[in-house]
């Protein structure tokens, strides 16, 4: 069974020769130094590395919030470079869900309306939006949440309320910038299911950046970066670019 | 996103921070309140004004002596009842011209004493002016070419010096002098802050006898339609100018005055509503301030909002119709406040206040277009809020 949803082209994201510099006083701060990177459709990825190696930043990039200083990034196909910010939103909004180490929910919102929040700016109707979130919220097994503002709810609960909000607008990728970093085991181990789940069931590409071993190896591929580079890529080592033997496989 | 979206949004934010929006549209709503009641106030005075001018009677032209314009000062009257005779030549229909002569003096009757002005006029005066007689008679044109000591009251000191008993018929003391009551006016009000329900009306012969002076104040021509009010104005004036070639006379109409007053009082009115208006526009500061604050503590929920798909008009929209909706709310409530008080100034105080559908369009209008242009640059500012470093605010 192949739960590949149809898309116009299988790659998710493919960057080359990638860098983003800040400016900070005058001085350049080099992020990112030339990454080069494919994501296929479906994939479940792992960055990792020390703190200040980059790896949010390439995440930040990845998800169309910021740009490349130099480099080609294509997501899903297109060249972030030829679209204007209001497209990019628009890309961000329709084949992107984000998932935040702090939540990031708004604290005085009900858990449903903001899950349905994505589709605000899609201009789907508020009934339609209401049915939606509704799903995904049961998907993340708060169905008997959806009236709770997130100060209402634990912290595991508040992140199973972000990953339904990442999940609501049917994306094609799923990027969580460490996703478990507040929970503690048990409930950083339960978004870790439901990550896998998501992205077996779906076939949604997840990408997230952990510190914990364990966490990492749950994901069927570790890209390792360091000091703005990609360092070490499970995936060039142990099976060459091409087919994710077991990607898809029910 | 669609706008009833937005709004819905901008109603939240608000009801979230009840108490600073509460605080913001104060200024929105006392500015609104001030603009609706002070234009209420100017407007109800420049009406009282108009209603009192348009009550002395129909086509009248009033001549007199000197230059007449707002801080002319009065001139000496040359005129005597030979420069009656000759405009009532000038103009033809001498039932047309009335004469006054005017002093201020006391009126006794019994123990009951008034202070009164006293006015010396003619029996065409009834033709001009409109004066209706309550009791008795107006006076006749022998009252006044004989001289007679008879007179015609006004309400009020009929009122104050007679209470309830019929005073035709009746001895009053004016300067001294015994009159005989013939007549009592109509209450008619006052204009021009002149009460004339404390004039008392006696022949304009017997009246320059009681002053000592052959002097008149001045000369009352009834034009017989509005269409021939300038031309017998000019003609009058003409024909006294060339009787008189070193003097300079006057005369002014109802529409005129009505004019001149009208402006006077409308000018009042714009300076008031400027006022109030620069309080509205202080408001709108306020406005302003609170939603750069807003925009900087809500930099986290812009950096969300732009992540999950959020285009800078969007995210722009949120915040303009947020600032919208304060001074909208705002001058809402400060019309049905400014309007109640107008109302409650109108019923408890004696003075007028008349609401105007404009001022209330203006107020409204005012307030929304406030809101659009402090809002503006608050709402800009947070959709151009980079996302990334939006999110990393603390
Ligand atoms: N807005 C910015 N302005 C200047 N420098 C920045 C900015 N954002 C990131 N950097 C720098 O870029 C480098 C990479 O930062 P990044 O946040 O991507 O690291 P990271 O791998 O996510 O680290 P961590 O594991 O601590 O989250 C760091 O040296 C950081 O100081
Ligand atoms: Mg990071």
């Amino acid at each position: 069974m192949t739960t590949q949803p149809p898309m116009t082209s299988p790659t998710a994201f493919e960057a080359i020769g990638l860098t983003r510099s800040y400016d900070l006083e005058g001085v350049s701060v080099d992020a990112l130094r030339g990454v080069d990177l494919r994501i296929e459709q479906g994939e479940f990825v792992a960055l990792l590395g020390p703190s200040g190696s980059g790896k949010s930043t390439l995440m930040h990039l990845l998800g169309c919030l910021d740009r490349p200083t130099s480099g080609i990034l294509r997501v899903g196909g297109v060249d972030v470079a030829t679209l204007d910010d209001t497209r990019l939103a628009e890309l961000r909004n329709q084949t992107i869900g984000f998932v935040f180490q702090s939540f990031h929910l708004l604290a005085r919102t009900p858990a449903l309306d903001n899950v349905a929040l994505p589709l605000v700016y899609r201009g789907v109707t508020r009934s339609e939006r209401r049915a939606r979130a509704e799903a995904a919220l049961k998907a993340v097994g708060l169905g008997h949440r959806m009236g709770h503002r997130p100060s209402q709810m634990s912290g595991g609960e508040q992140q199973r309320v972000a990953i339904a909000r990442a999940l609501v607008g049917d994306p094609q990728v799923v990027l969580a910038d460490e996703p478990t970093g507040n929970l503690d085991t048990r409930n950083g181990e339960e978004v870790m299911n439901l990550l896998e789940r998501l992205n077996a069931d779906s076939g949604v590409a997840v990408v997230l950046v952990t510190h914990e071993p364990d966490v990492a190896a749950r994901a069927r591929r570790q890209i390792h970066v360091r000091d703005g580079l990609i360092e070490l890529d499970s995936r060039s080592r142990t099976a060459p670019a091409g087919e994710t033997t077991e990607g898809g496989a029910g | 996103m669609r706008t009833a979206e937005a709004l819905r949004m901008a109603l939240e934010a608000l009801r979230v921070n009840r108490l600073r929006s509460t605080l913001t549209m104060l200024g929105v709503i006392i500015g609104v309140l001030a603009v609706v009641i002070l234009v209420a106030i100017g407007t109800g005075a420049k009406n009282a004004v108009e209603k009192e001018i348009a009550g002395l009677g129909s086509n009248i032209i009033l001549v007199v002596p000197g230059q007449v314009g707002l801080g002319a000062a009065p001139t000496q009257s040359r005129l005597d009842l030979t420069d009656v005779a000759y405009v009532r030549r000038v103009v033809g229909d001498p039932s047309k011209v009335t004469v006054a002569v005017n002093s201020g003096e006391s009126v006794r009757v019994g123990r009951n004493e008034v202070f009164a002005t006293l006015t010396g006029t003619d029996e065409n005066m009834q033709n001009i002016f409109d004066r209706p007689l309550r009791r008795g008679r107006y006076m006749t044109a022998t009252d006044v070419d004989t001289r007679r000591r008879v007179t015609v009251l006004g309400s009020e000191v009929a009122g104050k010096l007679f209470g309830d008993v019929d005073p035709i018929g009746r001895q009053a003391t004016i300067a001294g002098v015994r009159f005989r009551v013939i007549g009592v006016y109509e209450s008619v009000g006052s204009t021009f802050g002149v009460a004339r329900d404390q004039e008392v009306h006696v022949p304009v012969t017997t009246a320059q006898r009681l002053i000592g002076l052959p002097r008149i104040n001045g000369i009352a021509v009834g034009a017989s339609g509005p269409d021939e009010i300038e031309s017998l104005q000019h003609k009058v004036v003409a024909a006294l100018d060339a009787r008189y070639p070193d003097e300079k006379f006057s005369a002014v109409t109802q529409t005129q005055l009505l004019g001149t007053i009208g402006t006077v009082l409308s000018m009042l009115t714009g300076v008031l509503a400027a006022i109030a208006g620069i309080s509205l526009l202080v408001g709108g500061v306020g406005v302003s301030n609170i939603m750069l604050v807003s925009v900087r503590e809500r930099t986290k929920e812009i950096g969300l909002r732009k992540a999950l798909g959020a285009r800078q008009r969007d995210v722009l929209w949120q915040f303009l119709i947020e600032a919208v909706l304060l001074t909208t709310i705002g001058g809402l409530i400060g019309i049905l406040l400014g309007v109640g008080g107008a109302l409650l100034i109108q019923a408890l105080s004696p003075v007028p206040a008349a609401i105007t559908w404009w001022s209330i369009a203006l107020a409204f209008g005012v307030s929304v277009g406030v809101g659009v242009f402090f809002g503006v640059a608050p709402a800009r500012r947070a959709g151009r809020l980079d996302p990334v470093v939006a999110l990393r605010s603390e």
